[in-house]
């Protein structure tokens, strides 16, 4: 196995100019999300979903104390959101045809050709990340361009972005990297920074694609605490069973407790 | 911000707009609910044809296995309407992956669809006329062994299975065969039956949908209870009453189970169990309710009386499905709106973390 590969996405550097979400549609050859115009920010995809596989996010933020400011818009936030690729993917282990695997970068992908649109994998996602396109029946994410890897060359959104805002490499490395960061940033005065997902103990043993945020992760819409449901599964067939044996109890009674035979 | 947020009602939260942080359920009305009751028809009115053959009610055991087998085939229709490519319906038994309540119950459906045929097959056949030395197929049902039922009824699978050894060389070829196949194979589903009407709980509740996970202890019970309720239902209306006392029984427990489940999902779910009283899914849901508790009683005064026992049937089948619906309808619910998502996710955070975190959210306004 290759080292484990990531992203580290530094929103305090994110500009909003979208290159990666372009770049994302030009390389894997998605489909338009329909020209929508949100009207609420510059956003104008809204959301990860089958054919966006990189969503930048636009915050207004006013803060009440402001004096003489501009229309009391006080800062933007921008960030450009992925699939986290878990180390422990929800959508992986549901996926009942194995169509979605691990990867020898140690990221997750659908296999396109094995896939059969149950559809499980798509809530089961904490992060709302993957879902199925309704035309073509299956389910689609970021790959973290596993055929770029394949031949040595960076994701397209890493290589399009200007600022730097996405960074790929070996996980390891970014993580350290993103720790200077952070200390960096709060030494500055920016106590808001913080890291998401870059802890492998986290609900779901840490991010492939882990953040950089100036404020709450909620209000990127990303969930502040995720956990991979499968994680209670051995309690969830207990339960089931005993549900099972239940049933199996009651009918019994029923029939040995009713006095018509035949 | 966070100290207030923690001491304000449960609504006080912040999001991206408003936008639902995780992806609602795509499924489709009605396949995946009406999959639900199928599944839990099937998998009880097995239970109850194995019950009825040890006990001696063939009647009520004819019903249960052409309930069962119909259930299970109708079932996996619509699962493979339901796919975004019906085509690629087999590569759900692709792999065998435990960690997939989907791939696990595909394979118990498969299993029960199949045993449950064959359970069918047998029990049609055996009406064929007979081709010579054969054992008496049902011997419980001949009077003197009536007061040990299920001995008797033992006695019978044991006495088809000498039948069977006897007639092997012979002629009685493969429709001889079928009715000991369809005995063993109806024995088979007394364990396939149950994990159908159950896994499909664990099925919605391995999700990030917060109604569904945090209710993944009552989810099996009340459906155990929903499919109790429609199996009974549909072997009280395919049974003549006099032959469907147990059925009656099984619908009236059923009810009970799912009735009783559902409160104390709801009482115990409190906030997240929201969905499951407001909107449409609460409005399902309240109608389940009274039908199910309403079929239940019915159930039980019925009787031998033939419009009771049709209205019991009725009320409880539309019960069943109701509460799938319901059920359904209250996971989108909750996972359109991110409330349900975030507010326990910060509350669990806020809990665990230390006092640092109240400072660093500045004077943000919150951007929901
Ligand atoms: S973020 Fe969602 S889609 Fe991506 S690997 Fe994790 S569970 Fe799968
Ligand atoms: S939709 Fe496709 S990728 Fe998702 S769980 Fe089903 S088979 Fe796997």
């Amino acid at each position: 196995m290759a080292e484990r590969m990531g992203f580290f996405t530094d929103t305090s550097i994110c500009i909003g100019c979208k290159a990666c979400e372009v770049a994302c549609k030009e390389w894997n050859q998605l489909p338009d999300d329909g020209f929508v115009f949100e009207a609420t920010s510059y956003d104008n995809t809204g959301t990860l979903g089958a054919s966006t596989w990189r969503h930048v996010a636009f915050i207004e933020q006013s803060r009440p104390v402001a004096a003489g400011g501009d229309d009391g818009v006080d800062r933007w936030l921008m960030s450009s959101d992925v699939c986290k690729h878990c180390t422990h993917a929800a959508c992986l282990d549901v996926c009942p045809t194995g169509a979605l695997f691990r990867t020898e970068f140690d990221t997750v992908v659908v296999q396109s050709d094995v896939c059969n649109g149950c559809g499980y994998c798509v809530p089961a996602c904490p992060y709302g990340v993957i879902d199925r396109r309704e035309d073509d029946g299956r389910a689609w994410k970021c790959t973290m361009c596993y055929d770029r890897q394949l031949g040595g060359l960076e994701p397209a959104c890493a290589k399009a972005c200007p600022t730097d805002s996405i960074q790929f490499g070996p996980l390891d490395e970014l993580r350290a990297r993103a720790e200077e960061r952070v200390t960096r940033l709060r030494a500055d005065g920016n106590t808001e920074a913080r890291l998401y997902g870059e802890s492998p103990d986290d609900g779901v043993g840490g991010a492939g694609a882990f953040f950089l945020l100036l404020d709450e992760p909620e209000v990127y819409g990303l969930p502040p605490d995720p956990v991979v449901t499968t994680r209670d599964l051995p309690a969830m067939w207990r339960w089931a069973g005993a549900a099972a044996l239940s049933a199996v109890g009651a009918v019994a009674l029923a029939f040995l407790g009713t006095g018509e035979r035949r | 911000m966070t100290r207030e947020r923690a001491m304000v009602p449960e609504a006080e939260f912040r999001s991206y707009y408003g936008r639902p942080v995780i992806k609602a359920p795509i499924w489709h009305e009605p396949h995946m609910p009406t999959y639900l009751y199928l599944g839990g028809l099937s998998g009880v009115s097995s239970s109850m044809a194995v019950m009825a053959r040890l006990t001696g009610h063939p009647r009520l055991a004819r019903t249960a296995r052409v309930a069962a087998a119909a259930g299970a085939a109708l079932g996996a229709g619509l699962l493979a309407a339901e796919l975004g490519r019906p085509a690629r319906f087999l590569n759900m038994l692709r792999v065998f992956k435990p960690t997939s309540p989907m791939s696990v119950g595909s394979w118990i459906l498969a299993a029960q669809g199949g045993l449950s045929a064959i359970a069918v097959a047998g029990d049609l056949a055996s009406d064929l006329p007979k081709t010579g030395g054969r054992a008496g197929r049902l011997p419980g049902a001949g009077g003197s062994a009536g007061r040990l039922p299920v001995a008797a009824g033992l006695a019978g699978f044991l006495s088809g299975a000498g039948g069977l050894a006897g007639r092997l060389p012979g002629a009685g070829g493969l429709v001889g065969l079928l009715p000991v196949a369809g005995d063993a194979a109806l024995l088979a589903t007394g364990v396939t039956g149950p994990l159908t009407a159950t896994y499909t709980a664990v099925l919605i509740a391995d999700t990030a949908v917060p109604a569904w996970h945090e209710a993944y202890r009552e989810l099996p019970f009340l459906f155990a209870g929903s499919a109790m309720a429609a199996a009974g239902a549909a072997c009280m209306l395919g049974t003549p009453p006099a032959h469907a006392g147990p059925a009656r029984a099984v619908a009236a427990l059923g009810a009970a189970m799912e009735t009783v489940a559902g409160q104390v999902l709801e009482r115990r779910l409190g906030f997240i169990g929201e969905p499951y009283r407001t909107g449409r899914a609460g409005r399902l849901m309240r109608a389940a309710r009274v039908l199910t508790v309403g079929g239940g009683l019915l159930a039980v005064v019925a009787g031998r009386g033939r419009t009771l026992t049709a209205l019991s049937g009725l009320a409880l089948t539309a019960g069943s499905l109701y509460t799938r619906f319901g059920i359904l309808e209250a996971g989108r619910a909750s996972a359109a709106d991110p409330k349900y998502t975030v507010v326990p996710q910060r509350r669990r955070l806020d809990a665990q973390s230390s006092p640092d975190r109240g400072s660093d959210a500045g004077a943000a306004q919150p951007a929901s």
